[in-house]
């Protein structure tokens, strides 16, 4: 029982990880259709970013209490600056040639983890958890790692805020119309494109969100993390249905519980691989995901 | 990376047929020069370390070769058919290690199980093509990432002690033929590789001419109409994908006798990426940008790396030191410039400067040869420009 509950929560954190990334890839994708090969990038800055202002580089930042805090806000608005950046000086001048967008963000992808390496080497660095986040929580009797309870909580909210942003806002209406119909938008002179940069600067934001809660997760931060992290997204937002914020969310709870259960009850490294079949055996059997458009 | 002199030269000179048809032979005497490369004993300065036929620079040339060839057949399904796939190097890195494997576990010796390797390679294609093709466009880019990853995993895990999981496995010394084993041998290894090359841009150029590259051209341009002329493209696009995959699982085993051993290096999403950035340096669809392409990225890959280890480099300030001692950096940055700035890559640029020349000529004064020349210019331009339209 305790090892089902630590599994359960484990995964759901991991799922919650991946939602992060995977909801802002799914808002571009159904919005520009562009799979943006530079999202785990994003990640990247945001993690190091955050890590950066953690070890007492940013005044007023540190690794503990209301620093920390100060240090995850700082690593969110260097990912989100980084995305608005990718998105008016990479993806607009490519506007109406997708496939050169998806190379140019590929050369993104790769050049911005090398660049990482470059300037804090190629190691993983060490990531400050706060006390209060490195303890346990005993759950039904079970004792459960404190950053599981943090990444969940945080994926909740997000969810909350996007369903909210989306559904209840007018920019949020704009970009699910966008979603729907980007001609059609366009034709009712509404600049879609304002609506572009901002799904690139709520992607960014939130893949730097999840750099940053990546680090408590996993304890540290190398250049690769955002680019392994995001073929799992990939899953998730292609079993979610490439546009949906909702089916990405319940996709990320099946693809993190998959992958842990697999891999602790199996041998270890059979549940990745079940994760990365599934994604081939879902573009096959339904090419248009398990759930419908954006909701 | 060399073939641009000459071709511009065919640009220029237009009055003499004389001269044109010599030049036109440009493709043979870089073959010849190529061949003639290990007993090279000059220095080139800034290109390579020592001189040309040293056996470093050999295995480095072979290298730049070997991925080259496999650029070249990499763009069957990128430039000439359309297909975005994301997992070529699954078919290079499996003919790699189901070569290896059997030579460790049946000791078998190399020419046995190579073509045991290009013959499993070539039928996993066949399999995962027929799959992967069900689905178009992103999609079938994620399946093939998708199966790409699944091996990488496959590899990393070691299952059975097949694989060696991080570490990769050496092939077995015994095993090989001795002619391309140890470094007095580097020159054979060599014109293996520049064999490899060859046979594949034969392979190559072959396909295409066939009445099956037509198909794939229109498949390229519009599956829609090509299904409107009563053909189906699946059939074709198979084709395409195992022709490929067989091209990359040979030079698999090339590179397991050019490296000595499988590793799982050639299994990642990286290298899959670097294959695609390779392709759309060089100029996707065109018939050398490929090649220009693969040489072009090996060789800046490694001669970047030991340039930032140098001197040189390691006494400027950070800002410039940093982003110069990571040649993905680099590659990564160039890429994104090409992609933006020049279509078609770099086998598109001397058509490019031509364009800009012409241009320049005829607002000056219309001279009475300008038609050849613009001839010329449209006719290149035309042969890079496949991955535009």
């Amino acid at each position: 029982m305790d090892t089902l509950v630590l599994l359960t929560m484990t995964g759901l954190g991991l799922g919650a990880l991946y939602f992060l990334i995977a909801s802002g890839l799914s808002l571009i994708f159904g919005l520009m259709d562009v799979l943006n090969f530079a999202h785990g990038a994003l990640l990247s800055v945001g993690a190091y970013a955050c890590w950066w202002a953690a070890s007492g580089h940013l005044p007023g930042a540190g690794p503990h209490g209301a620093g920390f805090v100060l240090a995850v806000a700082f690593g969110v608005v260097t990912g989100t600056l980084a995305a608005v950046a990718l998105e008016v000086g990479v993806v607009r001048p490519l506007y109406a040639r997708p496939r050169e967008q998806v190379l140019a963000n590929v050369g993104v992808g790769l050049a911005v983890p090398a660049l990482l390496s470059g300037i804090w080497g190629s190691d993983a660095r060490t990531f400050p958890v706060p006390d209060a986040l490195s303890g346990t929580v005993t759950l039904l009797g079970a004792r459960v790692p404190a950053n599981r309870i943090l990444l969940i909580g945080c994926a909740l909210a997000v969810l909350v805020g996007l369903r909210v942003l989306l559904g209840r806002t007018r920019a949020g209406l704009v970009v699910r119309a966008g979603v729907q119909d980007r001609a059609m938008v366009s034709a009712l002179g509404i600049d879609v494109r304002r609506a572009f940069t901002l799904v690139f600067a709520l992607g960014g934001a939130l893949a730097a969100l999840g750099g940053a809660l990546g680090g408590v997760y996993f304890g540290e931060v190398d250049p690769g993390q955002g680019t392994s992290l995001l073929i799992y997204a990939f899953v998730v937002v292609v079993v979610g249905g490439m546009s949906s914020v909702t089916g990405a969310a319940a996709a990320c709870v099946a693809v993190g519980l998959l992958q842990q259960f697999a891999n602790y009850f199996t041998t270890a490294g059979l549940g990745d691989l079940a994760v990365v079949v599934l994604l081939a055996v879902v573009l096959l059997v339904r090419p248009r995901g398990l759930m419908g458009r954006l909701t | 990376m060399s073939s641009n002199p000459p071709r511009d030269a065919v640009d220029r000179t237009h009055p003499a047929r004389g001269t044109r048809g010599l030049l036109r032979l440009w493709p043979a005497a870089l073959l010849i020069a190529a061949a003639a490369v290990p007993f090279g004993s000059f220095p080139l300065p800034g290109l390579l370390a020592g001189p040309v036929g040293s056996p470093g620079n050999l295995q480095l040339l072979a290298l730049c070769l070997l991925f080259g060839a496999l650029a070249t057949g990499y763009d069957l399904l990128l430039g000439r058919t359309g297909l975005l796939s994301f997992g070529h190097v699954l078919y290079f890195a499996f003919g790699a290690y189901a070569t290896n494997t059997v030579m460790l576990e049946a000791h078998l010796p190399f020419p046995v199980a190579a073509l045991i390797g290009v013959l499993a390679g070539t039928a996993l294609s066949a399999v995962l093509g027929a799959v992967s093709l069900r689905v178009s466009g992103i999609g079938f880019s994620m399946v093939t990432l998708a199966f790409a990853q699944a091996f990488s995993i496959v590899v990393s895990r070691d299952p059975g002690g097949l694989t060696g999981g991080e570490e990769g496995r050496a092939a077995p010394a015994g095993l090989l033929p001795g002619g391309f084993v140890g470094i007095d041998h580097t020159a054979d290894l060599y014109w293996l590789a520049l064999g490899c090359l060859l046979l594949t841009l034969g392979v190559s150029a072959w396909a295409l001419r066939s009445p099956l590259g037509r198909v794939w051209d229109g498949i390229s341009q519009n599956e829609q109409r090509v299904e409107v002329l009563g053909l189906r493209p699946y059939g074709f696009k198979l084709t395409a994908f195992v022709i490929a995959g067989a091209l990359a699982a040979f030079a698999g085993t090339v590179h397991l006798l050019l490296t000595g051993g499988a590793t799982p290096g050639t299994t990642t999403t990286d290298f899959s990426l670097s294959l695609l950035v390779m392709v759309v340096l060089g100029g996707s669809g065109s018939r050398w940008g490929p090649m220009i392409g693969g040489i072009l990225y090996t060789w800046a890959d490694q001669r970047l790396s030991d340039v930032a280890g140098s001197g040189a480099v390691a006494s400027l300030p950070g800002v410039l030191r940093v982003p110069l001692s990571q040649p993905l950096f680099l590659l990564g940055a160039l890429f994104v410039v090409i992609v933006a700035v020049l279509p078609g890559g770099l086998a598109r640029l001397p058509a490019r400067i031509a364009v800009v020349r012409r241009g320049r000529t005829v607002r000056t004064e219309p001279p009475p040869d300008a038609p050849p020349a613009a001839q010329g210019a449209v006719g290149t331009a035309r042969a890079g420009d496949r991955h535009g339209a």
